[in-house]
């Protein structure tokens, strides 16, 4: 087989949409201060709410002034608990309950908190890396401020029961964000379904550019701004309008929202071909996550007796770029929490792999991994120490 | 697509692509000693298998490594360093010897090479005691730590090899940093390495 060079790191991030390429090569023009009162600067401001109104309609948010734009998904979700700070420290509500996988800017935002006194509760999930909802009730009560609870996961997958969380913070009075960083355009993100009072996106995920996000945040929500100075976004953030980022992040949303069938369909199908393919090949290998509340183009795979980073980079050589949970990749003796956290030992998480498959991904491409793969865990098992 | 880059020297990228010496189970090679030191759960664990001649020289060398590239890679290149070599000179190596010759690594990967010396240290260390010579290298290379007491960093590791795993462990075993305390910071941080890379009864 020819060397190929296949990308399999969508949920790292993904390349620009071709669409939204083309659609950001012309608004290079839009050079105007769209909080500028001239002819300019209205017509720049007018993009600007196209964009918006592009956001809200791909987490199908009706009203567009719900969308707050920010630099990424870590500032939307700092923005959270930098409210939560505020709040907490004046009102009588102090509890967060978040789980032990979210994404590190959420669980050092939490440890933040709980380093400034707030009680914080992470919540563990089971061997499918979901939470327990029983659990979540019982750790909710009326201390309680914020319970964030990621959509779903970026290293194995899983998906969790968002709007069943969502209605347990509700009846216990406490906010509910949601981390949909890894869901936009892989899965409907629906926030009138998951009634969250604030929602996390990241433009980079959807085949729009890096350094733009957005901070969905539910009429009344309170929002206190991590950066301070105009009145730009409502007063929630400061800062001159990102024209090319937001208008390329208006027209990623259009695009995620229209191609998000070839998620649910073909990057589905090919995702399993690739699972298939490979637990044939190799019946030791171990696929976590969940096996159908996943995303339809997260494939996560430990292979015992192999170490990720040796994995990673004989794919590499390969062509193949892939991501993994080893902690020789985190430079740290600690593999990933996530799986961890799943009651995986560290030794399969040590050789663990994430396959994250996209919108460029074909058969070709799985078929290429599922022939090249399986002779690199092999050759890493035979000269290993413990298969 | 144009080749970057790599993570690491090109010695290193050739060593992990076509590593040498590695123990085949379909080979039978016999071994006279061999010693394995790491913890899988820290992802990292290394074996030598050695052939010693009757005047104490390294005719060959296998290993197995579960690791990262530089671990693979620094074994192989210790594998190659080794052979011929007497087994006290082998014995005196250091991490520094092999990141040299493989023409670098990452300061966090340094500690991937520190493996590939102290696995080939435990199998010449079996080696001597199955020749009647138990410990017999015991001070060889050794660095004083606590020049109160005059203890050296084998001694920590000994103490590590027989359990201690914790600082309270280590001086009540060694009676480190019990006068003037200065090694301490010294001693701890031998403490984690030595426990990461014997601690693999655990």
């Amino acid at each position: 087989m020819d060397r190929r060079f296949v990308y399999m790191d969508y949920n790292a991030t993904t390349p620009l949409h071709p669409e939204v390429k083309a659609r950001m090569i012309e608004d290079l023009e839009v050079y105007a201060n769209a909080s500028s009162l001239h002819e300019s600067g209205r017509a720049a401001h007018a993009r600007v709410e196209e964009a918006r109104a592009s956001v809200a309609r791909l987490i199908h948010a009706r009203d567009p002034s719900s969308i707050i734009f920010t630099s990424g998904g870590s500032e939307s979700n700092n923005t959270v608990f930098a409210t939560m700070f505020h709040l907490g420290r004046k009102g009588p509500r102090r509890g967060i309950v978040t789980t032990a996988i979210e994404h590190p800017c959420v669980l050092n935002a939490a440890k933040w908190l709980e380093e400034e006194g707030f009680p914080v509760r992470f919540l563990g999930v089971d061997s499918k890396g979901r939470i327990d909802l029983e659990e979540l009730r019982s750790s909710v009560g009326p201390e309680t401020l914020l319970v964030s609870v990621m959509a779903a996961n970026n290293e194995i997958g899983t998906i969790q029961e968002v709007a069943a969380a969502s209605g347990i913070a509700k009846a216990a009075g406490a906010f509910f964000h949601t981390d949909a960083t890894q869901c936009a355009g892989k899965i409907p993100v629906d926030v009138e379904a998951w009634n969250p009072d604030y929602l996390t996106l990241s433009c980079h995920k959807i085949y729009g550019p890096k350094g733009i996000g957005a901070l969905y945040v539910r009429k009344g929500a309170p929002v206190v701004p991590l950066i301070r100075g105009g009145h730009q976004e409502h007063g929630h953030r400061a800062g001159t309008y990102n024209n090319l980022g937001i208008l390329g992040f208006g027209a990623a949303a259009d695009l995620a929202l229209r191609e998000l069938p070839e998620y649910s369909g073909r990057v589905r199908r090919l995702r399993e071909r690739l699972r298939d393919g490979l637990t044939r090949k190799l019946p030791y290998a171990h696929v976590n996550g969940h096996e159908t509340e996943v995303l339809p183009n997260t494939l996560n795979v430990s292979f015992p007796g192999a170490e990720g980073e040796s994995i990673l980079l004989y794919l590499d050589l390969e062509g193949i770029q892939v991501s993994t949970g080893s902690a020789c990749a985190s430079g740290s003796l600690e593999p990933s929490h996530v799986l961890l956290a799943t009651g995986l030992g560290p030794e399969l998480a040590h050789g663990s792999i994430r396959m994250s498959l996209g919108r460029d991904s074909t058969e070709a491409d799985v078929e290429y991994v599922v022939e090249k793969l399986p002779p690199i865990i092999e050759r890493l098992r035979r000269m290993s120490t413990v298969a | 697509m144009e080749a970057f880059a790599w993570l690491y020297s090109d010695i290193v990228k050739d060593h992990f692509m076509n590593p040498r010496n590695v123990y085949d189970p379909d080979e039978k090679f016999e071994a006279d000693a061999d010693g394995i030191v790491g913890n899988v759960k820290c992802g990292d664990q290394m074996q030598f298998f050695l052939q010693v001649d009757e005047k104490d020289v390294i005719r060959d060398v296998r290993w197995k490594t579960y690791g990262c590239a530089s671990a693979i890679a620094s074994t192989s290149m210790l594998s190659e360093i080794v052979k011929g070599l007497p087994i006290l000179e082998a014995y005196q190596l250091k991490p520094e010897d092999v990141s040299k010759r493989l023409g670098g690594l990452p300061d966090n990967k340094i500690h991937c090479s520190v493996l590939g010396d102290k696995a080939l240290r435990a199998a010449i260390d079996s080696w001597l005691a199955k020749t009647g010579r138990e410990g017999a290298f015991k001070d060889v290379g050794a660095t004083v730590v606590c020049t109160c007491l005059n203890i050296t960093d084998r001694d920590i590791e000994q103490a590590v090899k027989d359990g201690a795993r914790s600082w309270e462990d280590l001086q009540e075993r060694t009676k480190i940093g019990t006068v003037c305390g200065g090694c301490k910071g010294r001693a701890e941080d031998l403490l984690v390495e030595y426990v990461h890379v014997f601690g693999h009864d655990e």
